[in-house]
C-alpha cells in the first residue's frame, strides 16, 4: 500500500511517507525516496495487538503494538485499505500451526552440520556434571524416557539416590500435572540443593506416601542438614484456596522434617495487568513525573519484580548460608517456580553470570522444565489468559542485578534485550512449544536453528567490559542488599521504552569502553609483535649498527573520540506536550539481519564512530526537529494549561 | 544570556526608561529577545501588589515573556525534607515508595529546572535571540536556569575549571545567599524560613546530565558531592556569606582558604575527574522524560545504599582507561 504515513508516536508532527509491504513473515514500511530509504521491519510473532482507530481528515489510523514493546502507528490514505491490512495483520499476528511460524522459513544459509552444531552448543548432561552430579546422593532417572510420568517434564532428570522409580512414580501421581520433584540447583560446596514441583494434591487432607518419601529422599541427598525448606511461591490465600480444589501445599505434620514457607508472588493474570498498565504509563503523551511515578507505581510492577527476587534470595542464602536444601513450587511449578530457581542459580552459581551460563540456565529450567512458551508468548493464536510476561520479569531480574553489581555479569544488557526479542520472535526454534514432547514431536532441531549458536556467533556485541572473571564481585554469590532496598529496583527504560531514542543517554559508556578494551588489547598485541622483532633485529645486528625505532602510529586513532563528539544530539521540544524525538540510542534493538527495528540510523550500537558521519547537532539524517523558523514549540508549563503563550515562537 | 531581578513595575505600571533602554541596547532593530521569568504568570502579576511585577509588553515591545514557574524557598526545602525521609525510611514497602518519591516533588523539580535551562539554551541556540532570565529577586531560579543553561550550551563550562569559573560567576558573585539557603539541610528540626536547596537542585541537575552524557563532563560525581557539603559546612571560605559585599566586609578572602585552591592541587585535582571524558563542542540536550530523570542516589542514598560494588566498577572504568 502506497502514501502510508509511519507518525513518530511521541511528536505526531513528524510523519514519514513511504509504502508499506505485507509478507508471509513480516510487516515493512519503505520510507519514500530519502537516500536512505529507510526500512522498518516487524516480525508477525512480535504483533501483540492492532488498533484501529477513528479515520480523521489525513487518513484512517492504525496503531500496532508488539511484544517487545515497540509500538508503530500509520496512517492509511484509504479506510478500504486500513481494513484490509488490519484483518491481515489480525489474521498473520495469529497463525494456527507452527508451520506457519518464521523459523521454519528463516534461512541463515548455514549448511545442516552447522546447524546440528548451533544445536549443541547448550549441553544439559555437562551442566549437570559441571554441578556435580550424578554423585552418591544424586542420579540421573529415566523413568520418564517416553514421556509416561510426565508429559511437561524431559526425558532425563535428576533424583536423589534414595528414590525409587516406584516413589517417583508415586510421587508423581499426588503432583500437579504430575511435576514430580526434581533436581534443578546442586551445590558442589555443601550438597545442599534446589529441588523443583508442582503443588500436591493434598486437598484438605489427602497424604501420599510416596511423596513424603519422596521429600525425605531429598533431605537424606544432603548430609548436611536435618531438614529440608519446602517453599511455595504463591500468596498463602491462593494457596489456601487450591485446597479446595483437592490441590494446595505440604502439611508440615505430614511430612517429617520439613520446614514449610509462603513466599507469595503473584498468578500470571496478575503479572499480565501490571505490565499492561505500566505500558500504559509508557504510552502516555508527554507525562509529567507524577502521572509517571504514580502510573508506575499502581502498576506494581517494580513490586512484583522485588517479590520474585526476594524469594531467590530467601533460597540462596538457604543454600549457601543455611547449607540446608530447598523445595520450590507454585500451583503447576513451571512459572513462578522457573523465575524463582533461575534467580536463585544466578545469585549462587558464577557460572551462570556468564554468557555461556545464561544460556544454559535458561535452557535448564526453561526450556528443559517446560515452561509453556507457546501459551505464554503466544507463538501460536491461543487463550489469551494464558500470556504472560513470566520469562519478561526473570529477564528483567537479571537487569535489576546487573545494575547493582556492575562487575558481576559476563555481558551487558543488549544480550537481555535481544533474548527477550527472541522469546517473541520465533525466528529461531528454542522457545517454540509448551514442552520437550512437543519439540521434539516437531523435530524442531532437524527444521529451525538454534538462538544460543546465533548470539554465541555474536558474543562480542554482547560482552561486559567491567566483568572480570577474577574480580572480587564475580566470585562465590551475590549479595543483593535486603533493606531498605525499594530504592534499588529501577524502571527499566532500555527494555520498555526500547525504541524511544531520545529517552536513553546519549552516548554508550558499554561500547566506549568495549571498544577501549579492544584497542588496549590490540596495542598489547602490536607492542609484542615489536619486541620480537626488535629482539630479532638486536641478534642479527650483533651491537654496532643503531636500531631505528620504528614508532608506531596510532592510525587507528579511537573512532571513540570522534564518536563522543558526534554522539551529542538534537533538542527536545521542551514543551509539554511534545515529547522528545529520535537521536542516537545505544539500546537499539538494532538486530538480525532480517528483523530491522524503527531505528533511524540501522547503526550496530557496537560501532559508535559509525555516528560521526551524521551531523548530529543541527538534525540528525532524517527525523530531526527540523521545527519551522519559527520554532513552531510551545513552551508551557508541564501541566499544560499555559494557553496564552500559544503562539508566541511562532511569529 | 543576562540576568536580572524583577523589575518593581508596582501596581501604578510605573515605566523606567533607563531599564527600558538598557535593554533597548541589547537589541538590534528588528529583533527579538525573550524573558524568561521563573514565576508563573499569577505569581508575578500578584508580585505587582508589593512593588514588583513583569516586563509590560507596551514598554518592551521587542521581547517576549515566557512563564516558567519553578518552586523556591520554602516548599522547595520541604519537598528535600520529604525525599530525604522517604530515603531512610525503613518501614516504607515497595509498593509505597514510588508514591512517597512521587509526593516529595523533587523529581518533578529537577525536571522543571532542566526544561527551563534547555528552553534558554534554545532561545540562544536554535532562535539566536537574547535571553533574559528573572524571577522575583534573581537570587535563586535565575542562576539556576543561567548557570545550567551554560554547562548545555558551553563545552568550556563543562571542564573542571570552567566548571568551578561557572560557579564563582554564577553562583557566588552572583549573590546567591549560601548562609541563608544552606544552613541546616534536610534533617534539622529548626524549620528557617530563607533556607532553600536550591543549590542542590543546580547540582541534581548537573548530575542528570554527566548520567545522559557520561562523556561530556571533565568532572564527575565526586566534585557534586564535595560541592553539596561543602555549601553546608566547610574548611574553606568560598561558599560563606550571602554576597560579594558581606565577603568583603568579612575579610574572607583574607582569612580563609579557597576551595578551588585546595581543590585544583594535582594529587586532589585527579579524584574529580571523569576518566571517560572527551570534548565534545557540541550542545548536549537532555531528555527531560519522566524516565530520563532519575534519583541521584549516589547523593541521597550516600549513607543507605552500600556503594562498594558501584565503587569497584568505577575503578574498573578507570583502570581500563588508564591501561589504554
Amino acid at each position: 500500500v502506497e502514501n502510508v504515513r509511519l507518525l513518530d508516536r511521541l511528536s505526531s508532527r513528524k510523519a514519514v511517507l513511504g509504502t508499506l509491504y505485507l509478507t508471509a513473515t513480516h510487516v515493512i514500511f519503505v520510507e519514500n525516496g530519502s537516500e536512505t530509504r529507510k526500512e522498518t521491519w516487524v516480525l508477525h510473532s512480535q504483533i501483540s495487538s492492532i488498533e484501529k482507530q477513528a479515520t480523521t481528515a489525513t487518513g484512517c489510523p492504525l496503531l500496532i503494538r508488539c511484544k517487545n514493546f515497540q509500538v508503530i502507528q500509520l496512517v492509511i490514505p484509504q479506510e478500504r485499505d486500513c481494513h484490509d491490512i488490519y484483518i491481515s495483520l489480525i489474521r498473520l499476528a495469529r497463525p494456527v500451526k507452527y508451520e506457519e511460524l518464521y523459523c521454519f522459513s528463516f534461512n541463515p544459509k548455514l549448511d545442516k552440520e552447522e546447524r546440528e552444531q548451533g544445536w549443541k552448543l547448550v549441553d544439559l548432561n555437562e551442566e549437570y556434571n559441571r554441578m556435580g552430579v550424578p554423585n552418591n546422593y544424586w542420579q540421573i532417572c529415566d523413568v520418564n524416557r517416553d514421556y509416561g510420568v510426565c508429559d511437561s517434564y524431559p526425558t532425563e532428570v535428576y533424583v536423589p539416590k534414595s528414590a525409587t522409580a516406584h516413589i517417583i512414580v508415586g510421587s508423581s501421581k499426588f503432583r500437579s500435572r504430575r511435576r514430580f520433584p526434581a533436581l534443578s540447583y546442586y551445590c558442589k560446596g555443601n550438597s545442599a540443593s534446589i529441588c523443583r514441583s508442582s503443588q500436591p494434591l493434598s486437598g484438605f487432607s489427602a497424604r501420599c506416601l510416596e511423596d513424603e518419601q519422596m521429600l525425605q529422599a531429598i533431605r537424606k541427598a544432603n548430609p548436611g542438614s536435618d531438614f529440608i525448606y519446602v517453599v511455595d511461591t504463591r500468596p498463602k490465600l491462593n494457596a489456601m484456596a487450591n485446597r479446595a480444589a483437592g490441590k494446595g501445599y505440604e502439611n508440615e505434620d505430614n511430612y517429617s522434617n520439613i520446614k514449610f514457607q509462603f513466599i507469595g508472588i503473584e498468578n500470571i493474570h496478575v503479572m499480565r495487568n501490571s505490565l499492561q498498565k505500566m505500558l500504559e504509563v509508557c504510552e502516555l503523551k508527554s507525562p509529567s513525573m507524577s502521572d509517571f511515578l504514580w502510573g508506575l507505581e499502581n502498576s506494581g510492577w517494580l513490586k512484583h519484580i522485588k517479590a520474585i527476587m526476594d524469594a531467590g534470595i530467601f533460597i540462596a542464602k538457604a543454600v549457601a548460608e543455611e547449607g540446608v536444601s530447598v523445595l520450590v513450587h507454585c500451583s503447576d511449578g513451571w512459572d513462578r517456580t522457573a523465575q524463582v530457581c533461575s534467580v536463585a542459580s544466578l545469585l549462587l552459581d558464577p557460572y551462570y553470570r556468564t554468557m555461556k551460563g545464561l544460556m544454559v540456565l535458561i535452557e535448564k529450567d526453561w526450556v528443559s522444565f517446560g515452561h509453556k512458551f507457546n501459551h505464554r508468548y503466544g507463538n501460536l493464536d491461543g487463550d489469551p489468559k494464558e500470556i504472560s510476561p513470566v520469562i519478561d520479569q526473570f529477564i528483567e531480574c537479571v537487569w535489576q542485578l546487573m545494575e547493582q553489581f556492575p562487575c558481576a555479569f559476563e555481558f551487558n544488557e543488549r544480550f537481555l534485550i535481544h533474548i527477550q526479542h527472541h522469546v517473541y520472535s520465533c525466528q529461531f526454534g528454542n522457545f517454540l512449544c509448551n514442552n520437550q514432547k512437543e519439540r521434539r514431536e516437531l523435530k524442531i532441531q532437524e527444521r529451525t536453528y538454534s538462538l544460543w549458536a546465533h548470539l554465541w556467533k555474536n558474543r562480542a556485541e554482547y560482552l561486559n567490559p567491567l566483568y572480570r572473571s577474577d574480580h572480587s564481585q564475580t566470585q562465590g554469590t551475590l549479595h543483593p542488599q535486603i533493606a531498605p532496598c525499594n530504592f534499588l529496583y529501577k524502571f527499566w527504560s532500555g527494555m520498555y521504552n526500547r525504541f524511544e531514542k531520545g529517552l536513553h543517554p546519549r552516548q554508550s559508556v558499554t561500547d566506549y569502553l568495549m571498544a577501549v578494551k579492544e584497542e588496549t588489547q590490540q596495542l598489547e598485541e602490536e607492542l609484542e609483535i615489536l619486541g620480537e622483532r626488535l629482539a630479532n633485529l638486536q641478534k642479527s645486528q650483533l651491537g654496532d649498527n643503531k636500531i631505528k625505532n620504528k614508532q608506531q602510529d596510532r592510525s587507528k586513532e579511537l573512532g571513540l573520540s570522534t564518536s563522543n563528539n558526534s554522539l551529542a544530539n538534537t533538542p527536545q521540544e521542551y514543551c509539554n506536550d511534545l515529547k522528545s524525538f529520535p537521536s542516537r540510542s545505544p539500546s537499539q534493538g538494532d538486530e538480525e539481519d532480517s528483523a530491522l527495528i524503527l531505528t533511524q540510523d540501522n547503526l550496530k550500537s557496537s560501532d559508535p564512530d559509525l555516528s560521526a558521519n551524521s551531523d548530529q547537532e543541527s538534525g540528525v539524517e532524517d527525523l530531526s526537529c527540523r521545527s519551522p523558523s519559527g520554532g513552531g514549540c510551545l513552551p508551557s508549563e508541564d501541566s499544560g494549561k499555559d494557553s496564552d503563550e500559544a503562539v508566541f515562537l511562532a511569529g | 544570556m543576562l540576568r536580572s531581578s524583577q523589575p518593581l513595575t508596582g501596581p501604578n505600571r510605573k515605566r523606567c526608561r533607563e531599564d527600558e533602554a538598557l535593554l533597548g541596547t541589547i537589541l538590534d532593530e528588528g529583533d527579538r529577545g525573550f524573558i524568561i521569568d521563573t514565576r508563573s504568570a499569577q505569581a508575578a502579576k500578584q508580585a505587582r501588589m508589593t512593588g514588583g511585577g513583569t516586563e509590560p509588553k507596551s514598554s518592551y515591545p521587542q521581547w517576549r515573556r515566557l512563564h516558567r514557574p519553578m518552586e523556591r524557598g520554602r516548599p522547595l526545602q520541604e519537598s528535600f525534607i520529604k525525599l530525604v525521609e522517604a530515603c531512610s525510611d525503613p518501614s516504607l514497602s515497595m509498593d509505597r515508595w514510588l508514591g512517597r518519591l512521587e509526593s516529595s516533588r523533587w523529581l518533578s523539580h529537577v525536571k522543571a529546572a532542566l526544561s527551563t535551562a534547555c528552553l534558554a539554551a534554545q532561545c540562544m541556540d536554535r532562535e539566536e535571540s537574547n535571553v533574559l532570565v528573572h524571577g522575583a529577586e534573581g537570587t535563586d531560579t535565575t542562576l539556576l536556569v543561567t548557570a545550567l543553561a551554560q554547562v548545555i550550551l558551553d563545552p568550556s563550562c563543562r571542564t573542571l575549571a570552567g566548571f568551578q569559573g561557572l560557579l564563582e560567576r554564577e553562583w557566588i558573585e552572583a549573590g546567591h545567599p549560601f548562609h541563608l539557603r544552606c544552613a541546616r539541610s534536610a534533617s534539622s528540626h529548626a524549620r528557617l524560613k530563607q533556607e532553600a536547596p536550591l543549590f542542590l537542585l543546580f547540582l541534581d541537575c548537573v548530575w542528570q546530565l554527566s548520567r545522559q552524557f557520561p562523556f561530556s563532563l571533565e568532572f564527575g560525581e565526586h566534585l557534586l558531592l564535595t560541592l553539596f557539603d561543602n555549601a553546608y559546612a566547610s574548611a574553606y571560605g568560598t561558599f560563606l556569606c550571602n554576597s560579594e559585599k558581606e565577603r568583603s566586609l568579612c575579610k574572607v578572602k583574607e582569612s580563609t582558604h579557597s576551595l578551588w585552591a585546595w581543590l585544583n592541587q594535582p594529587e586532589e585535582r585527579q579524584k574529580f575527574l571523569n576518566p571517560l571524558y572527551s570534548h565534545n563542542a557540541l550542545v548536549i540536550w537532555p531528555s527531560v522524560e519522566p524516565q530520563s530523570i532519575q534519583l541521584w542516589q549516589g547523593l541521597f542514598l550516600r549513607w543507605i545504599r552500600p556503594s562498594r560494588h558501584l565503587d569497584e566498577a568505577w575503578e574498573e572504568i578507570q583502570r581500563l582507561v588508564k591501561e589504554n
